[in-house]
């Protein structure tokens, strides 16, 4: 009896540790970048880098605006989303709902494979296919430009927006569904004002794991959005996202010097918007339950 | 009993060696630094491999300012680069108790790319820091179609992004304000400037001479009204006006088997090695 009280304890202990390891570990990462970030900012005022249009690393003196790298990876991750979003959700649905037993396996699998392929695999395909397709077809100057790179990383986030979203859905009693046709709703009427809201707080934890990844995805954007650091007016035009720029920069730059700092500070303002999109997924998602 | 076998293993080994001393230095050599000469470095590295099997040479690429970047951090034991070192860079080294030696081990010349099916054939140095700087932007003012000029460079990396800022977009005046132009695409290696090119029409970028191919088109590169190809005769005659030397750098006068391989880049068979990669070798007897 005394036994197995103290293994329960003891069990407890180490789920509880486990816990906080992880909450120290973020909290550890934070600090680490702050403390090298802070250094950036002792010759460089903080101004010019929130506010600053030009990356110029190198130059002499250098400069390290951080608004073309922002807007850069904002301009991608937007597009991305409302490429992948609507298509995911429609899949999801098409794969939990409509599918026949036989195609949802295999479906299933398929997109397990999409999930498994590598970043730079796509980023190959991105600058030898899909950039020169688009260029011709839409009469671009250069395929490297962000809409390839929004193509690609919508493509990569599709998985985890699938499968995340598919698992909500099919979580939705049955007893919705039965209601709605009981009432005479029709299958298209049951699955847009029944399933849909009430499978909602799981399918935008969804869009926002999605969200998370195409934001911290490097290879892809490296490989295929030409990094260009000018302010993007356009989606069709190149752009330099944060990660790639610190992807490009980082094993150049030498340790203890404004550069390696300023790349610091990138990696900062990163972490400070995905902590933001997974702090709004909290609080969506604890509204919707109410 | 053991202990006499060893002993033996040992007076054994230490024959065999004694019939070919020279190849029995041992250890690791780590190379890291330039894209524009890894392809050389490698050859080189395998070669010496070949001569040396108890040593190990590792190469990496990355750009020269990655490889200057690991010189100073103590990871690697020469650095190559397509570049000088900065004063800045020196410092720094120094701060750190590393005293950089600079070897120029070849030459080569940037070439300047677009596709076969553009009609541009020869462009000045004048009309490459315009079109570069962004001050010209369209193949109409060089009597072509309406159409924009896609930029293409290495990036901030790369010793050759450096080379082609100071002479193209400075114009070899350290003290010039100017910068390659925004809309300039920033690509990753050599490689992706190569296939860029040869998707695109209305691309123009720069790359290493070991890096020109049947793919891709050299402009012939002039200024007063003569005009060059890339060719290793234009550049070790001193007529085609973009070449630079290759250095590499190690810490302090190499010692060991650094000095070993060193020595070994210099000798005609190492020479050789770089002009079959398409680079101009130090002295011209070796071809």
């Amino acid at each position: 009896m005394c036994i197995r009280k103290l293994k329960e304890s003891v069990i407890e202990f180490f789920i509880k540790i486990s816990g906080f390891i992880i909450i120290l570990f973020v909290f550890l990462i934070f600090l680490f970048l702050l403390k090298d970030t802070v250094l950036l900012f002792k010759d460089f005022t903080f101004k010019e880098f929130i506010f600053g249009k030009r990356w110029l690393p190198i130059s002499e003196p250098p400069h390290f605006g951080i608004i073309p790298l922002l807007l850069g990876s904002l301009y991608v991750t937007f597009f991305a989303t409302i490429i992948c979003v609507p298509v995911g959700i429609a899949s999801a649905l098409f794969i939990a709902e409509i599918a026949p037993k036989f195609l949802r396996n295999i479906l299933k699998s398929f997109i397990e494979i999409l999930a498994s392929i590598p970043s730079v695999v796509l980023g190959f395909i991105g600058i030898v296919w899909l950039g020169p397709f688009l260029k011709d077809t839409l009469k671009l100057n250069t395929g490297m430009c962000g809409l390839t790179g929004s193509f690609l990383l919508a493509f990569m986030s599709l998985p985890t927006i699938i499968s995340i979203s598919e698992d909500a859905i099919i979580s939705v009693p049955k007893s919705f569904k039965e209601a709605a046709f009981g009432l005479g709703a029709t299958r298209w009427q049951t699955l847009w004002r029944v399933v849909l809201p009430s499978a909602s707080s799981g399918i935008i934890a969804a869009i926002m794991l999605g969200i998370d990844r195409v934001i911290g995805e490097t290879m892809v954007v490296m490989m295929v959005t030409g990094n260009a650091p000018l302010v993007p007016k356009s989606i069709l035009q190149p752009l330099r996202t944060l990660t790639a720029t610190i992807a490009g920069e980082m094993g150049e730059a030498i340790s203890g010097s404004e550069h390696y700092f300023a790349l610091f500070a990138v990696g900062l303002i990163l972490f400070i918007i995905t902590f933001i999109i997974n702090f709004l997924s909290v609080l969506l998602l604890n509204r919707s339950k109410k | 009993m053991r202990v006499k076998y060893l002993f033996f293993t040992i007076i054994f080994l230490l024959s065999c060696s004694t019939h070919n001393i020279t190849n029995s230095h041992s250890g690791f050599i780590q190379i890291k630094g330039s894209d524009t000469i890894i392809n050389a470095v490698q050859r080189l590295a395998e070669e010496f491999m070949e001569e040396y099997p108890y040593i190990f040479v590792a190469v990496t690429g990355g750009g020269s300012g990655v490889g200057i970047a690991s010189l100073i951090n103590k990871t690697c034991d020469i650095a190559t680069a397509s570049r000088e070192m900065t004063l800045k860079e020196i410092i720094l080294a120094n701060n750190r108790g590393i005293y950089p030696k600079e070897h120029i081990v070849a030459y080569d010349g940037i070439a300047v790319v677009v596709n076969h099916n553009n009609p541009i054939d020869k462009l000045t140095i004048e009309d490459l820091h315009n079109i570069f700087t962004g001050k010209v932007d369209n193949w109409q003012n060089f009597s072509w179609e309406i159409k924009k000029i896609v930029t293409l460079s290495r990036e901030v990396n790369s010793g050759t992004h450096m080379y082609f800022k100071e002479e193209i977009v400075k114009l070899g005046n350290k003290n010039s304000k100017e910068e390659f132009s925004a809309q300039t695409l920033l690509l990753s290696s050599s490689q992706a400037i190569v296939e860029e090119v040869v998707n695109n029409i209305y691309a123009i970028g720069y790359l290493g001479m070991g890096y020109l191919s049947d793919r891709i088109k050299p402009v012939k590169i002039g200024k007063n009204n003569e005009f060059y190809p890339p060719q290793i005769e234009y550049i070790s005659n001193g007529k085609y006006p973009l070449s630079r030397p290759l250095y590499f750098y190690t810490n302090g006068e190499p010692e060991g088997i650094v000095k070993l391989f060193v020595d070994f880049v210099f000798s005609s068979k190492g020479q050789k090695i770089f002009f079959e990669a398409g680079f101009v070798p130090l002295k011209l007897d070796v071809y």
